[in-house]
Order: structure tokens, then C-alpha cells, then sequence
């Protein structure tokens, strides 16, 4: 993740990590079951428990199943501090049967590449015109497929958010309306934001990304000049609210040192 | 006791259960329970042609590809989860350094599914995971099929039996028999679609402890081919209840990876001079070895099997 200067709201300073912490946690409706992940999507989840979301269910791909967040800064879902105290330790089958049936609300997702209909690349990426070899899918492609919504973090520039990526490790809307149908993917299902370290993209009823909010500080012109295509801008454009005293205070009592946030 | 003893040391366990060619499951726990120290006992007995099969695989099967034992990776993630990305990977795949390896792509619930096909003795499992994705294009594990009973299209996920898995576990009684608890991850499935199965475990226990809790038995030692007493074999990785993850050391290996004459040196260090996981753990030193130390105990309560 790329780090910009600290922006500044009225009340308190906080970096762009944090704001897109703040951005992801709201995505999280009370009572809804999120398929977690590592990093900001991790104290993204922490934050909308401690907030909006004090009934939202937790779900990690090894298997884990947490109502009370870890009480320690995960470095990996694996961490100790994650399996002390979880509700259930079951297989990862299990997880992904409830992502398959459909009972998973929301999955966070990171990606290397995503292009203008939500499809995300992990696998290969290229640097200078030589192939890269990214680490691959992991649990990325089957969130992308089967959770209601998914939301997607990544840091805002021309070389990530392209136009077509090169290569589909997990699947957004494909080319456009009705592709995740005929491809047998199940209804309401889909990409539903993607946070950058500039704005928020959403996703119109033909499968492509439109900008639907700028973080504060940050221009509608800096924003299509990082993007990799002709990014739409929606006609109600608003400025995302900056993370509010409880949003900071519940990110940095987990991440005191920044790690994940810097 | 009344079957016979599977105990036998790790070096034995490898010489007899695991040649060159061999496809390996390892890493079933995801990022707990990795069985580091019986990945460094195949690099130091010079195995070849590997398939090493497992969900993610931290920074093991970074290794093992790194000191050329490997020829084929059927995997979800390769990487440092940590820290990035695993470099050894990056160039056998970019540059076939220490020589090309084939890598055949899965998603995590896909390789789950391909492991529970073989442990339920079926070919296939059906999903809806990979549908419009590159994995299926590029994966021949994975096939498209008209649903027989619905109209739907479906994912076949071709059954995988590999050779031998390898499984990190907190105890074990001399034939096998094993309590798992945790990060279970595709241990269970992957112990039955194998073949052959190693257990390490931190503690061997009698059999009464094992029958006291059946619950918690996820491994029937009837599975199992050897079982080695190895506390600290998953180093560095974490065992809940045992052992913390050394996260320093994850870092560590990131810089000392990056160019292939520092990994070399690494592996050295770390593997090639090191006789076993006694002598590995007297280099890591005490400092470090305490630190990891279980700091506050939280043992469950206990279940009642009485009549």
C-alpha cells in the first residue's frame, strides 16, 4: 500500500490507510456475515464491530469463526490472539460452504490489477515489460465469485487500475451486464466498492466502475489522470467523510504502531 | 499399548516415506502448524521432482523451491504471508532459477474440494467457485459440467491423492492417533486423501488421553505411517498452546531471500548445516526460543464423556 501525506481533518490528523479503514468499515451492515482477511480489511472489520456493526459475524478461511474480534494486532489469520477466544474452529470447508450457500454478506479483497468491470488479477502481474509472478488467488477468487458483495482495497494508480487486466484471477463483472449470470455465477453477487487511496468506485447496472467519492484533499482530475481508463464520474459526487473519533480510536487501540496503517 | 509403535525419527520418517517424485501435502493448516522442520529434512536428503500441494504454504514451499527439490507446485497462494512476496518462487517462475517448475493454479476452496474428493473416494466435487475465472481456463483440474439434476453449469474439481501428507499436531499417541485443535484449515480431508501420512507431533501422549476426548481425535492413527516427536517442528510458525510465531524471523527470511546469494547463505544457515531440529533450535538460541514461549495458558473446560 502506498502512503501519502497525512491528511487533516477539523478534529484529528490520519493517514489515507486509515481513512480507507474508516471507508471499509461502513460497508459492514450490523449483523451481517464478513469474510475477513488480513491487513486493513482485518482492522476494518474491528472497527465496524466496535462502532455500527456490533452484531457482525466474522469468517476466516482457515476456518475461523469470530463474534469478539482478537484482542492483539494479527499479522495472519493463523495468529494465536485470533484463535483464543474465536467461537467455533472448524475446517475451511466450512467457511466456504457458507460463502457458497450464499449466507456471506461481504468479502474484503486486495488485489495487484483491477480493471474497469471489477475483475482482479493477483497471478501475473508485469513490471518494465518483463512478467511478474504474483503470489495468486488464495481464498481471493472464491470470495469474488460467491460473496453478495465484495469490496476491494487498493492504493490508486495508473500501473493497478487498468483498463482490461491481463489476467482474471477473480472474477468482477467480466465484460459487463449479465456476464456473472451466463457464467453460472449465483445473483447478487458481485464487486460493490473499491476503495483506493483517492476515492471510492461503485459499480453501475452495466458492470463498470464509476467514481462515486473523492477523499478529502484529493481532486476529481488527480483521481482520472491515476486511472487507467475513462473513468465515469457519477453526477452525485460526494467527498468521503473522514474516520470519525471512535473509527481512529477503535484502529489505532489494535494498531498502535501503524504497522498496517502507516 | 497393544498395536505397535510408529515412533521414529524425522530423518527415518523421510528416508522411508518420502522419495523423490513424491507428491507432498504440506502446510494444511494454513499459516499454524507448517512442518518446517520436515520440509528442511527432504532439502537435506536432497529430494527431487517434487509436487508440493497445499492451500498457501508460508514460506515453506518458498524454500523447498529454492533449494531445487521441486519441479511442481498445486497450490492456492505462494508467498511470505507476512511479509510479501517469496522471491525463490518468483524466480523459478520468472527466471528458472534454480530450474522451472510448473505451477498449476487453484483457489483455496478448490484445492479444499480437491482433497475432500479423495478423501470421500469420489472424482470430483462440484463447486460454483472459479466459474469466469482464469483459473479454470488455465487449471485442467477443473472442468465445467452441465449440472445432471439442476439446470445449471458447475465446476468439477478433479480429486487429488497425494502421495504422503505431512501434518504438524499439538499430540499424538505412538500409533498416530491425534488431537488437532486450532487453525484445522484442510487437515483433516488432506490426511485421508493421502496415501502415506507423517504425523510431528509437540507431544506424545498414551492412548488413554487421545480416547478421553474422541472428539478431538481428527487423525485415526490407522491413517497414519509414522509419527515423530518433534516440540518446536513447526518453527516458525505458530502451534496454539505451544509455540508463538516468530514473526522477526518471516522478516528475515524476506530480506535474506531477496537476492539468490543471500538465500543461498540462508539455506546454509538455517538448513544445510543444521543436523536436525535439536541442533536447529540451539541456533535459533534461547532469547528467541523463550519469547515464543506460551505466555498465559487457556486450557478449555473440560467435556463430561461419562454415563
Amino acid at each position: 500500500m502506498t502512503h501519502r501525506s497525512e491528511a487533516s481533518s477539523v478534529t484529528r490528523s490520519y493517514t489515507f490507510s486509515e481513512l480507507m479503514v474508516a471507508a471499509a468499515a461502513r460497508e459492514v451492515r450490523d449483523g451481517e456475515i464478513v469474510f475477513v482477511g488480513m491487513r486493513l480489511p482485518m482492522l476494518a472489520f474491528l472497527v465496524a464491530k466496535r462502532t455500527h456493526a456490533p452484531r457482525a459475524v466474522g469468517l476466516f478461511e482457515n476456518g475461523i469463526i469470530r463474534e469478539v474480534p482478537s484482542s492483539e494486532l494479527l499479522y495472519t489469520m493463523g495468529d494465536p490472539p485470533n484463535i483464543l477466544g474465536a467461537t467455533q474452529c472448524g475446517q475451511m470447508l466450512d467457511v466456504m460452504g457458507f460463502l457458497q450457500q450464499g449466507r456471506v454478506n461481504v468479502g474484503f479483497l486486495g488485489a495487484a490489477e483491477i480493471d474497469r468491470f471489477g475483475n482482479l488479477n493477483t497471478t501475473w502481474g508485469h513490471r518494465n515489460n518483463e512478467m511478474q509472478r504474483l503470489p495468486g488467488s488464495g481464498g481471493a477468487c472464491d470470495i469474488a465469485c460467491l460473496a453478495r458483495r465484495t469490496i476491494v482495497l487498493l492504493a490508486h494508480d495508473r500501473g493497478r487500475l487498468v483498463d482490461r487486466v491481463s489476467h482474471i484471477t477473480s472474477p468482477g463483472f467480466g465484460t459487463g451486464a449479465d456476464w456473472r449470470r451466463k457464467h453460472g455465477l449465483p445473483p447478487a453477487s458481485g464487486p460493490s466498492a473499491v476503495i483506493t487511496t483517492l476515492g471510492v468506485l461503485r459499480f453501475g447496472h452495466d458492470g463498470e466502475a464509476f467514481l462515486a467519492s473523492v477523499h478529502p484533499g484529493v481532486s476529481v482530475e488527480e483521481i482520472l489522470a491515476n486511472t487507467g481508463w475513462t473513468l465515469r464520474v457519477a453526477e452525485e459526487l460526494v467527498e468521503t467523510k473522514p474516520p470519525s473519533d471512535a473509527e481512529l480510536d477503535a484502529m489505532r487501540e489494535l494498531d498502535p504502531n501503524h504497522f498496517w496503517t502507516r | 499399548m497393544n498395536a505397535e509403535s510408529k515412533l521414529t525419527s524425522m530423518r527415518d520418517a523421510i528416508a522411508q516415506h518420502v522419495p523423490s517424485g513424491s507428491m507432498i501435502l504440506m502446510g494444511a493448516q494454513l499459516e499454524q502448524m507448517i512442518p518446517f522442520s520436515a520440509g528442511h529434512e527432504l532439502i537435506r536428503q536432497g529430494r527431487r521432482d517434487l509436487t508440493l500441494v497445499g492451500p498457501i504454504s508460508d514460506i515453506l514451499f518458498d524454500q523447498m523451491i529454492g533449494a531445487g527439490c521441486v519441479s511442481r507446485v498445486m497450490a492456492a497462494w505462494v508467498g511470505n504471508v507476512s511479509a510479501g512476496v517469496g522471491y525463490c518462487y518468483r524466480r523459478a517462475l520468472e527466471r528458472n532459477i534454480p530450474r522451472r517448475i510448473e505451477v498449476v493454479d487453484y483457489s483455496n476452496f478448490t484445492i479444499a474440494l480437491a482433497l475432500q474428493a479423495g478423501a470421500m473416494g469420489v472424482p470430483f466435487m462440484p463447486t460454483y467457485a472459479t466459474l469466469g475465472s482464469d483459473l479454470l481456463k488455465k487449471n485442467g483440474n477443473l472442468r465445467e459440467f452441465s449440472s445432471p439434476v439442476s439446470e445449471e453449469t458447475l465446476v468439477a474439481v478433479r480429486a487429488l491423492r497425494p502421495d504422503v501428507a505431512i501434518l504438524h499436531v499439538q499430540r499424538a499417541d505412538a500409533q498416530g492417533n491425534a488431537h488437532l485443535w486450532g487453525s484445522l484449515g484442510v487437515a483433516i480431508d488432506g490426511a485421508k486423501a493421502s496415501r502415506k501420512l507423517i504425523i510431528v507431533a509437540e507431544e506424545i501422549v498414551e492412548s488413554a488421553i487421545i480416547s478421553s476426548d474422541p472428539n478431538r481425535t481428527l487423525i485415526p492413527g490407522f491413517l497414519v505411517s509414522a509419527v515423530v516427536h518433534e516440540p518446536g517442528g513447526a518453527h516458525p510458525s505458530p502451534v496454539q498452546g505451544y509455540c508463538g510465531r516468530d514473526h522477526a524471523f518471516f522478516r528475515e527470511y524476506h530480506e535474506r531471500s531477496r537476492r539468490v546469494e543471500d538465500f543461498e547463505e540462508w539455506l546454509s544457515h538455517w538448513v544445510l548445516r543444521v543436523t536436525d531440529r535439536h541442533d536447529y533450535w540451539k541456533e535459533l538460541g534461547l532469547a528467541r526460543t523463550s519469547g515464543l514461549a506460551v505466555k498465559e495458558h487457556a486450557l478449555s473446560a473440560p467435556a463430561d464423556f461419562g454415563y
